[in-house]
């Protein structure tokens, strides 16, 4: 019996030390982070096309499908209240608010954040790190900050893309498809949509690309020095930003609403 | 060297695309202003009722913006919802014994304030109130004249 207090005990305590440690490697990042993007904004130039540019294929391609789902979605079930021209602001507000941030997020983690980790898990499992470190190069600023501030800096262009990709398939969806009125379609979006609802989309995609780069950096750098570990890494990656986003978007939304 | 060139121009792409579409959604999406008028006159109108009528919605006069509603108070002493718009200058000849009604636009749209055209020879101008006024249409009110009268139907 006491054997398993003692090991409840010790989990707890090594997920508290965990977290802490999570908590400073942040703060270390954020420290370096304006020194790093004043003089060495070629590297972060560079985690910026990594991260976001290669990543535009499957982003434009889901909003496209993601929007169009939404205009079919909306159209049959708005259709029933009669307010099929409504399919415009549902769209608008599913995307804008919830859907590009989310999804993008998602998405982002799978394309970016699983490359970022893998590839710093390996850099430390080759022990290049090492060798930066006997060279008295702090791979710190030199790694790992560029990668973070270019997840950082790709995700709201990311989250902003699929949004306006997303509202285009519906378009073609409800107006072309289903032919809701044109006019209707956007005149309503443009009446109910606010400034302030985008800007709760470019916030929370902001929010949710600083956790997904600071997990998937995090995941790299800690991981276990082998093929095994490095393949770990990968994958906690990516089911520890998936939880981290969608909690959080529940906890901005409750916040912003 | 070549490789550098090419990281550069897909970012910068990639950027500008991100921006883009930034502005696609802040632009298009969102309602901005349709009125945008550089000189404006201030009208006043009190209702019984404005229904959900908020600040910035249009005011309409044969289904044109001309104008936007700038401030709803609550008059304590009348007890009515006094509501101030600015209307267009160039528009500076409508009759003011216009009346002004609380509109929705569609089923499901936002209110706006409808104006209609009087016979008045003298105009609205800054600072004058609309008299004839129409409250919104509330639809429990409706529901429930309709139920009391469908009820002293029923007695007769």
């Amino acid at each position: 019996m006491s054997k398993i207090l003692r090991e409840f005990y010790d989990t707890g305590v090594e997920f508290a030390r965990t977290f802490g440690a999570f908590q400073l490697f942040f703060m270390r990042l954020l420290r370096h982070s304006p020194r790093i993007l004043v003089s060495r904004l070629d590297l972060v130039i560079k985690q910026v096309f990594n991260s976001g540019s290669l990543s535009l294929v499957i982003i434009m391609v889901s909003g496209l499908f993601v929007g169009g789902v939404l205009g079919l979605q909306g159209y049959s079930n708005l259709a029933r209240f009669n307010a099929e021209d409504a399919v415009g602001v549902f769209a608008a507000f599913g995307l804008v608010k919830e859907l590009g941030p989310v999804i993008t997020a998602l998405l982002f983690a799978g394309r970016a954040g699983t490359s970022l980790a893998s590839e710093i898990g390996l850099m430390k499992a080759t022990d290049q790190l090492s060798a930066m470190e006997m060279m008295a190069v702090n791979p710190v600023p030199r790694v790992l900050v560029p990668r973070f501030l270019g997840g950082v800096i790709a995700m709201p262009f990311l989250a902003a893309i699929f949004s306006m990709i997303g509202l285009l398939g519906t378009h073609l969806v409800a107006v072309e498809l289903l032919s809701v009125d044109v006019g209707a379609f956007w005149q309503q979006m443009q009446i109910t949509v606010d400034i302030d609802d985008i800007n709760e989309g470019i916030f929370k995609s902001f929010v949710f690309g600083v956790a997904a780069s600071l997990i998937a950096v995090w995941e790299g750098y800690n991981a276990i020095p082998t093929a095994e570990g490095v393949g770990r890494a990968t994958t906690r990656t990516v089911v520890i930003t998936a939880i981290a986003v969608l909690v959080f978007d529940f906890m901005i939304t409750a916040l912003m609403i | 060297m070549q490789q550098t060139r090419s990281v550069e121009v897909g970012t910068g792409l990639f950027v500008l695309l991100g921006m883009g579409a930034l502005f696609f959604l802040t632009t298009q999406t969102t309602g901005g202003d349709d009125f945008t008028a550089e000189e404006t006159f201030t009208v006043e109108a009190r209702f019984e009722n404005i229904g959900s009528l908020r600040n910035r919605a249009p005011v309409a006069m044969s289904g044109v913006t001309i104008g936007r509603v700038t401030d709803v108070q609550f008059d304590p002493i009348t007890l009515e919802a006094v509501v101030s718009f600015v209307i267009d200058s160039q528009f500076d000849q409508i009759p003011d014994d216009s009346d002004a009604s609380v509109l929705t636009s569609g089923i499901l749209g936002s209110q706006y304030i409808g104006l209609q055209a009087g016979g008045s020879d003298t105009y609205l101008e800054d600072g004058s109130e609309i008299l004839f006024t129409q409250s919104a249409i509330v639809l429990e009110n409706l529901i429930g004249k309709f139920l009391v009268n469908a009820g002293s139907d029923n007695d007769e």
